[in-house]
């Protein structure tokens, strides 16, 4: 299974996913940029990314505590998402995101 | 101007878990603690991001939440009598003549100890800044990221923006003082407390206040002074709100701040330390908890824990060079058992 991750400078990385895992967990256990402070509690938004459009209507759809923390996310768009709640699946196989930005590590 | 000065033991950088837990290892020793905290509140992240958020990995609880942690902490502490330096970031480190450290906050808060210790986990909590251009030439000036005293917005013309419960709250208590006041957010839906967001449509359907959905693109205005924002709403034409004065409420989130100009060795923004103390490259300054690396570090509370109780065993020799360290049990030892007021609950 791979995702396909855009990071803040443009570039595409194709990274190995495991079933379950927190698309969050994923971009981070390769080391890219993010800076996901709460670690995954959906407390934070630093984990903001854009959803490709291809895959939007694949996710479970975001609950409210999800559309809560956007709020203090940047450059807020529709497709966008934390993606400390999108859960790896068989599904997602392929899946398409760009890291949004506000997200950097210090 | 007279300075708020104190003389203590141990000054903790950092009120979370870790710099809380570490103030029992200390008074265990007999060791006295102040501590310096930029939030409003103690428990660091647990209280200020997952408050209500359950944790399934603090030895002894199957679950428990990052709120009744820290009020256990906080009730676990207690005997101890620690002091709190609550809403002032630690902002520089000075060595003393006599060989002790003299912490300052950016309140003017002047602490003397021959032990620091930061477990300030992932740094200080600072307001988020918008990504909108030009926005550093009005900082300090018109736009605003916090508000002290309220006196200063006496009869500006304000546009608030957020949707939590700080922009509410200061909307609803700027709007008796001020000029004008409006409010801006990206959706019609708040993650506010209900009460502020009736009470604030109520002030708009009085025509008291504005309501804006949308997001700030533009500032406009001159030499600091702001006069106007570009609010673009979701597929609608963008338009011009005047304003005066811009407080943007978007969250918190966590920069090492003033720590990193504290002369200490930094590896990626983490400070390292050596796992038999807990000590930093400079004597006298350990670091504890998420802030803290060294090989084979997890950032778990557990660890923190622990490395909390080593650092005290060697702050002990620094603050009593004379005495002899005995290590003793709390559930065997009845002058520990003392100091933990034992006899007093019993009784």
């Amino acid at each position: 299974m791979q995702i396909y991750v855009t990071d803040q400078e443009g570039k595409e990385h194709a990274l190995d996913a495991i079933e379950g895992w927190r698309v969050m967990e994923i971009i981070k256990d390769h080391g890219l940029p993010l800076k996901a402070e709460c670690g995954g509690a959906c407390c934070c938004a630093t984990c903001h990314v854009y959803v490709h459009e291809d895959w939007i209507d694949k996710l479970f759809d975001m609950r409210d505590d999800e559309e809560d923390m956007l709020d203090e996310a940047m450059e807020v768009e529709d497709n966008s998402r934390l993606s400390c709640q999108i859960l790896m699946s068989e599904d997602l196989d392929g899946l398409k995101v760009t890291i949004a930005p506000g997200t950097e590590p210090e | 101007m007279t300075k708020n000065k104190h003389k203590t033991d141990v000054i903790i950088i950092g009120a979370g878990p870790v710099g809380l837990f570490a103030v029992f290892e200390l008074g265990l020793l007999d060791m006295k603690a102040h501590l310096v905290d930029i939030l409003d509140k103690v428990g660091g992240q647990c209280a200020e991001l997952y408050p209500e958020k359950p944790i399934y990995d603090i030895p002894g609880f199957p679950v428990i939440t990052g709120q009744d942690l820290t009020d256990n902490l906080m009730a676990q502490i207690e005997p101890f009598s620690p002091i709190f330096h609550l809403q002032q970031m630690a902002s520089s480190l000075k060595k003393l003549e006599n060989g002790n450290w003299e912490l300052s906050t950016d309140f003017d808060t002047i602490i003397e100890a021959p032990v620091i210790v930061i477990a300030a986990g992932g740094g200080s909590f600072m307001p988020k800044k918008p990504n909108i251009p030009r926005l550093e030439e009005f900082e300090g000036t018109s736009v605003f990221y916090s508000v002290r005293e309220m006196k200063k917005f006496e009869g500006k013309n304000i546009l608030v923006a957020g949707g939590g419960d700080s922009a509410l709250d200061w909307t609803l208590n700027l709007e008796p003082l001020a000029n004008s006041m409006a409010l801006v957010h990206r959706r019609s839906e708040f993650r506010a407390a209900p009460d502020s967001v009736s009470k604030m449509m109520k002030l708009v359907n009085e025509e008291k206040m504005d309501f804006h959905v949308g997001d700030i693109k533009e500032l406009h205005g001159l030499n600091g002074r702001l006069n106007s924002v570009t609010v673009h709403p979701k597929g609608a034409d963008a338009y011009r709100v005047e304003c005066d004065t811009l407080l943007a409420f978007y969250g918190l989130t966590m920069k090492l701040g003033p720590i990193a100009e504290f002369g200490l060795n930094l590896e990626q923004n983490l400070i390292p330390v050596d796992t038999e103390k807990f000590e930093t490259s400079t004597p006298q300054i350990f670091s504890i908890g998420d802030i803290n690396t060294y090989p084979g570090k997890l950032k778990l509370i557990l660890s923190g824990f622990h490395e909390a109780a080593l650092m005290a065993q060697q702050a002990f020799r620094y603050v009593y060079p004379d005495k002899k360290l005995r290590f003793q049990y709390t559930t065997s030892s009845s002058s520990l058992q003392q100091k933990l007021g034992v006899d007093d609950k019993a009784a």
